[in-house]
């Protein structure tokens, strides 16, 4: 191990780039979770088949989330960072990445859950109309617990996306193992930096990936 | 009781409009088991669908117990609805709950506390001889067993009433006749009316007391089943009836009639008596007798010979005994023909 990589696991730099990036990782998805879960459902419930059918609604929100979503990270990043100054006070370091992070996951997380709860078998839906369920309970006691399953491995999958966001965000003065491989590999001319923060990330992608699937597998009654 | 009054239903596609129901009336008493059977496509399912009002229909109205539907505020509606129970093809189980949990799911609606729900889950289960899997999933089931959940789970909220839709399609013949079984029950002892859509003429005489015919959008004879099966009026009838005869249609020769049996006379003499009597011979096409309502019903397709002279003899036989028949004139291609009842 070279000098400089043993200097920054002894400074505790690097067992921090791999906290930060967890932790900015899981709360970005946790806010946009927020936004983007009822984002989603909505999308499903006010659509043309949907069980409340609102076509404006459905027209505006469809597009607003394709307007988002087709913004490349990087450029919306810096477009959202005096937005992040305005929310939480500064334009560096985690929180505002967390910010930035949370806008750019919010569309893709909408579309996860409209996906996966467009899945949700009709029958079972037509099942609830006919014993009375309105809406509301439709929503929460079948799209959602049966959709269960499916939400959890897009959850997988948006957490990873976000994680790849998040190293993004290291170039302009966030923190993680994306702002290390920058600041101590990449302006150093230090490959082997470089690329033990890409294994890390290989790691902890690794470990996100296969604990959330073992969950989602578990939670799903379907395959006996 | 459930009246349909003038239903027309129409569907808008983009190819312009589609009328999947033409002036539908039907009234369908309390504590009867109503069958409507139709081809795929006559309309039967959409019919079924106004009785709840999950589809509204364009026009006419649907009255249940005296409440007029399409007056109704949504919140009625949606109360009404508990009261009547509905079962389909796909049973429609929710995948991700325990099947003690899916019969609970209509008390969680109707607003039933967990531990009550619980309660009368168990006893259903009990009812539809499925105590031993409230911890399964519906994964875990066969398809006769999934149907016996649905049916558990439809009964919960206690309806008068239970619709049907193709519930059995999906099942093999053995799981199918358990499953009627088990309808007929619930009729009999807990006093549900049940309407049962069907393409199956089986599912209806086996079960049902009184049955609609359906064909394009429209009701084409209501009555009495034995009274439809032993004198079909309709073309319709005669080929949801007989629908293994449309194979016959290959077979050339002397006319063909039909004679149906009603638990009073016997076949055998009546065969032997009409060829010692009228010294001709008869081909027997097609037999069968069917169970309607704890009556035995034979039904018989008879070769005439070729000649008018010989044939005339047999239907003078016929009417002089009274014996019920019918000329009969399946398969697909002599459907614009009506055949005359004579009896």
């Amino acid at each position: 191990m070279s000098e400089i990589l043993q200097k920054l696991w002894d400074n505790g730099v690097l067992q921090l780039g791999i906290w930060e990036t967890v932790y900015m990782t899981f709360i970005s998805a946790f806010f946009a979770y927020l936004v983007g879960l009822p984002l989603g459902v909505v999308l499903v419930v006010t659509a043309k088949d949907g069980i409340h059918p609102i076509g404006w609604l459905n027209r505006i929100l469809d597009l607003l989330v394709n307007i988002f979503r087709s913004i490349p990270f990087i450029i919306l990043m810096v477009a959202v960072l005096p937005a992040a100054k305005l929310i939480v006070g500064t334009s560096l370091g985690n929180k505002a990445m967390i910010v930035t992070l949370v806008l750019a996951a919010i569309p893709y997380i909408a579309r996860m859950v409209e996906s996966s709860i467009k899945e949700v078998d009709k029958g079972v839906i037509e099942a609830a109309h006919s014993m009375g369920a309105g809406e509301f309970r439709i929503i929460t006691k079948v799209l959602i617990p049966e959709a269960k399953p499916a939400l959890l491995v897009g959850a997988v999958i948006s957490l990873v996306t976000i994680l790849g966001y998040s190293a993004m965000a290291g170039t302009i003065g966030g923190g993680g193992l994306g702002m290390i491989a920058i600041t101590y590999g990449y302006q150093r001319f230090n490959d082997e930096i470089v690329w033990i923060c890409v294994a890390l990330t290989i790691v902890i992608v690794q470990l996100i990936q296969e604990i959330g699937m073992r969950i989602a597998r578990r939670t799903d009654k379907r395959a006996a | 009781m459930i009246e349909l009054i003038n239903i027309f239903k129409d569907y808008k596609t983009k190819k312009g409009s589609f009328t999947a129901l033409r002036d539908v009336s039907l009234t369908i008493n309390d504590g009867e088991i109503f069958g409507i059977i139709g081809l795929s496509g006559a309309g039967k399912s959409t019919l079924v669908r106004c009785i709840n009002y999950l589809e509204k229909p364009t026009s006419g109205e649907v009255i249940i117990d005296g409440k007029v539907l399409g007056d109704l505020k949504k919140r009625e509606l949606l109360k009404l609805r508990q009261n009547i129970g509905m079962i389909f093809q796909g049973f429609n189980l929710l995948e991700q709950r325990t099947v003690l949990k899916n019969i609970c799911f209509p008390l969680e609606i109707k607003g039933v506390s967990k531990r009550e729900a619980e309660k009368r889950a168990k006893e259903l289960l009990e009812l539809v001889g499925l105590s031993d899997k409230e911890k399964a999933y519906p994964s875990q089931l066969s398809g006769g067993q999934k149907q016996r959940v649905a049916i558990a789970r439809a009964l919960a909220t206690e309806p008068k009433y239970l619709l049907c839709d193709e519930a059995t399609s999906a099942l093999d013949p053995d799981t199918t006749r358990s499953i009627l079984e088990l309808m007929r029950e619930i009729n009999r002892r807990l006093g549900v009316t049940i309407v049962v859509i069907t393409h199956e003429m089986k599912v209806i005489d086996t079960i049902c007391d009184r049955v609609a015919v359906m064909d394009n959008s429209v009701v084409t004879e209501v009555g009495y089943v034995a009274k439809v099966f032993s004198h079909p009026k309709s073309d319709i009838a005669k080929k949801l009836i007989l629908p293994e005869l449309k194979t016959m249609e290959n077979i050339t020769g002397g006319d063909r009639i039909r004679l149906v049996y009603n638990g009073e006379s016997s076949f055998t003499p009546l065969l032997s008596n009409i060829i010692l009597a009228c010294g001709v011979p008869l081909n027997i096409l097609y037999a069968q007798t069917k169970d309607i309502d704890g009556k035995a019903y034979g039904e018989m397709i008879l070769q005439l010979p070729d000649d008018s002279r010989s044939s005339e003899k047999v239907r003078n036989y016929l009417k002089a005994n009274n014996v019920t028949f019918s000329e009969f004139e399946g398969g697909e291609q002599n459907v614009g023909n009506t055949a005359k009842a004579v009896g």
